[in-house]
């Protein structure tokens, strides 16, 4: 990106000088994200739609266009000219502020997402902090949306789903202490710089199982859909928006799971790296472009797998749900914090992110050590953990847990 | 190397004052709201503007790690919590009487003659300001100092936030039949 | 930071301090009152950051008191409003003038 700056302020255009330049840089990249974002939401409607039909063995939207490409704009269309109903004694500047709100907190938070070597919003020391600040004003915009319809199923549908998303932010917020633990820095360009020797899904595959599982529940995707459960709840507390209000909540689920799959790609995935090849070392436009190829690559491979989970498993009820975030993540991605802390303390090289740190005793394996430790310490727990649940379950009281356990059915049917 | 805010220099941008201005507006803004609105929920969506103003501010005065922990924290935790605790606790949209009590019109001027007082305070004092900036990494800083000499604040928090955790569970818990 | 002086911040936290009070001394519902109180810890907490920037930038003492205080207005945010929901099961009201059992 400095570069590009440097060729602006090369042209020497009048009023035009560093200062100037960066910012229309900045503005022209925040312009970017902010139109293609939101239109990322007819590509992923029509990737659902037709991903979901083929595992259920039909064929999906094949009408509007060439396979379908043009049912985005459909949708969008009957969307924006649904009649916009505002009931009567809802709260009037609320009611309107919730959708907004939703789809800015899904917006803001790419402008700390690198997405090629140079090319970032904001490189800021804190990103990781902002990105789940800025995630919990999706929390708040719920709970204006069904406090301001003044309707009771909007409440409760309200109240359930932030009950779930105050619990999963908790594992995900841990998940995220622990790759900045093994990182040494909460930039993601830092992150992105420290998986160069191996990205952490290598070496924390059950961190980024937690971090994955919470991120679903917190942008209230299948299995976690409460939000849509129809038969339920009418369509909870989006129940009395309609037309283009109702358009921005969606918006803003899908914006959502847009920026999941690039903290899973960023974070976990390597970013912008392709193994074997320094991407940052090519010169000229070719290595920011290959770098956002393949974080392109890994981004729809995040996504494409969401919405598998989308199309084969079904919805969990709600006690099922606060009982497996409280009960079992919560604990798990302690337990994984302190033994992530314990195992980069051992391996500690002489400075971390600058600041001299006395090395490990273990120090002398370096960086595969440190991978090989990290993954053998992960695969252990998550064993233990799961060993202890299936033991619980065993000697639980409820035959449907026992049959989980064990190997025998529930009940010899005829067979 | 990332961006600290603490090194970001914002006395080369003529905006810091129309910043402040702003940020200003948003707090102020925000807590007259809060002490004046007759609907308890606008009170809370006043006092989440407060707080976004305070963010502001910190981010002018160099301290980006608070920053986002004040939103975090606050808007996030604080505010959540607060949004609930008026749900539970009041029919739907039941507004309409004045949310001041008696002693309001006591109360008003004793509180202007306190800000009155504190604004002869700060005037009065020439405060010894330096010119120096902040240095280094503050969340490197906070990090050895939360667990180098200030440990024992450190800990004394966890456990009084451990302690507020289960009082507030226990509080609020829903009286089963035997209780 | 040449161009606000400090006594803007101070001023700026003196005001936040003052509406608090005000709110914590007249409004009728308990969750107005702890509303207020969380104003006064914020004003507190903007004073202590602009000290730390102004006199002190080297040392992190301010931050850290800051951050402390941030934890300990959770605690108690958590703890007073567990209160006034379990208050509001047996009475309930959530307006202090009617929660007058142990008067007289």
């Amino acid at each position: 990106m400095q570069e590009i700056i440097d060729y602006i302020v090369s042209l020497n255009i009048p009023l035009i000088d560093e200062g100037v330049a960066r910012f229309i840089m900045h503005l022209v990249l925040a312009s970017i994200i902010a139109v293609v974002a939101p239109a990322m939401l007819i590509i992923l409607t029509w990737l659902e739609r037709k991903i979901i039909a083929r595992i259920q063995d039909r064929i999906g939207p094949n009408r509007a266009g060439p396979f379908g490409l043009l049912q985005g704009f459909a949708d969008m269309i009957k969307m924006f000219t649904k009649e916009d109903i505002t009931p009567a004694t809802a709260d009037r500047i609320v009611y309107n502020i919730a959708p907004g709100l939703s789809v800015i907190s899904a917006i803001m938070v790419f402008a700390v997402i690198p997405f090629a070597p140079g090319f970032v919003g904001a490189d800021l020391n804190v990103a990781l902090i902002y990105i789940v600040a800025i995630g919990g004003f999706g929390t708040l915009s719920i709970l204006m949306g069904g406090w301001a319809s003044n309707n009771k199923y909007a409440l409760l549908g309200a109240f359930r789903v932030v009950a779930m998303l105050l619990t999963y932010e908790i594992p995900m917020v841990v998940a995220l202490i622990i790759v900045t633990l093994a990182a040494g820095s909460m930039s993601m360009v830092d992150i992105i710089e420290a998986q160069s020797g191996m990205w952490y899904i290598v070496s924390l595959p059950v961190v980024f199982l937690i971090f994955f599982l919470s991120g679903i529940a917190e942008t209230g995707r299948s299995p976690f859909d409460l939000i849509e459960a129809e038969s339920e709840l009418i369509a909870g507390f989006h129940t009395e928006y309609s037309g283009i209000k109702f358009g921005m909540f969606m918006i803003g689920e899908y914006v959502h799971m847009f920026a999941l799959s690039f903290f899973c790609a960023v974070l976990f995935l390597g970013g912008w790296q392709i193994p074997f090849i320094d991407v940052a070392a090519i010169p000229g436009p070719f290595g920011p472009i290959l770098g956002l190829i393949s974080l392109i690559i890994k981004v729809f491979l995040v996504v494409f797998v969401l919405m598998w989970f989308r199309g084969t498993l079904p919805r969990f009820r709600i006690d099922h749900l606060l009982d497996f975030g409280w009960k079992f993540l919560v604990p798990l991605s302690l337990v994984l914090l302190i033994g992530v802390a314990v195992v980069v303390r051992l391996f500690a090289p002489g400075s971390s992110a600058g600041v001299p740190v006395e090395p490990g005793p273990l120090s002398a394996l370096g960086t595969p050590g440190e991978v090989v430790a990290l993954l053998v310490m992960n695969i252990l727990v998550a064993a233990a953990a799961v060993a202890l649940v299936s033991t619980a379950a065993r000697r639980s009281r409820s035959k449907g847990l026992r049959a989980v356990a064990s190997v025998e059915p529930v009940a010899a049917s005829g067979k | 190397m990332p961006f600290d805010p603490a090194m970001f220099d914002p006395s080369q941008i003529p905006l810091v004052e129309i910043v402040f201005w702003a940020m200003t507006v948003c707090t102020i803004g925000g807590a007259l709201g809060v002490v004046t609105s007759r609907n308890l929920f606008h009170s809370a969506l006043y006092l989440i503007l407060s707080f976004f103003g305070v963010s502001g501010y910190y981010v002018l005065l160099n301290a980006g790690f608070l920053a986002v922990v004040q939103l975090f924290v606050y808007v996030g935790a604080i505010a959540v919590l607060v949004l609930f605790a008026i749900m539970f606790s009041r029919r739907m949209m039941a507004a309409g009487q004045s949310q001041a009590n008696q002693q309001w019109w006591v109360a008003g001027p004793v509180v202007i003659v306190l800000f009155v007082m504190l604004l002869a305070v700060v005037g009065s004092i020439s405060w010894p300001v330096t010119e120096a900036e902040p240095s280094g990494d503050v969340v490197n800083q906070l990090g050895l100092a939360f667990l180098g000499s200030y440990l024992i604040p450190f800990e004394v928090v966890g456990v009084l936030l451990s302690v507020a955790l289960i009082g507030a569970i226990i509080l609020a818990r829903e009286k089963t039949a035997e209780e | 930071m040449t161009t606000i002086p400090l006594s803007w911040w101070l001023t700026v936290s003196a005001a936040l301090f003052s509406i608090g009070m005000y709110g914590a001394l007249t409004r009728r519902n308990a969750i107005g009152i702890l509303m207020g109180v969380e104003l006064i810890l914020n004003a507190v907490n903007i004073n202590l950051v602009a000290f730390w920037r102004y006199i002190a930038p080297n040392d992190v003492a301010g931050q850290i008191f800051a951050i402390i205080v941030i934890s300990v207005a959770a605690a108690e945010a958590a703890v007073g409003l567990a209160i006034v929901i379990a208050v509001y099961r047996r009475r309930h009201s959530a307006v202090v003038e009617e929660l007058d059992i142990l008067k007289n």
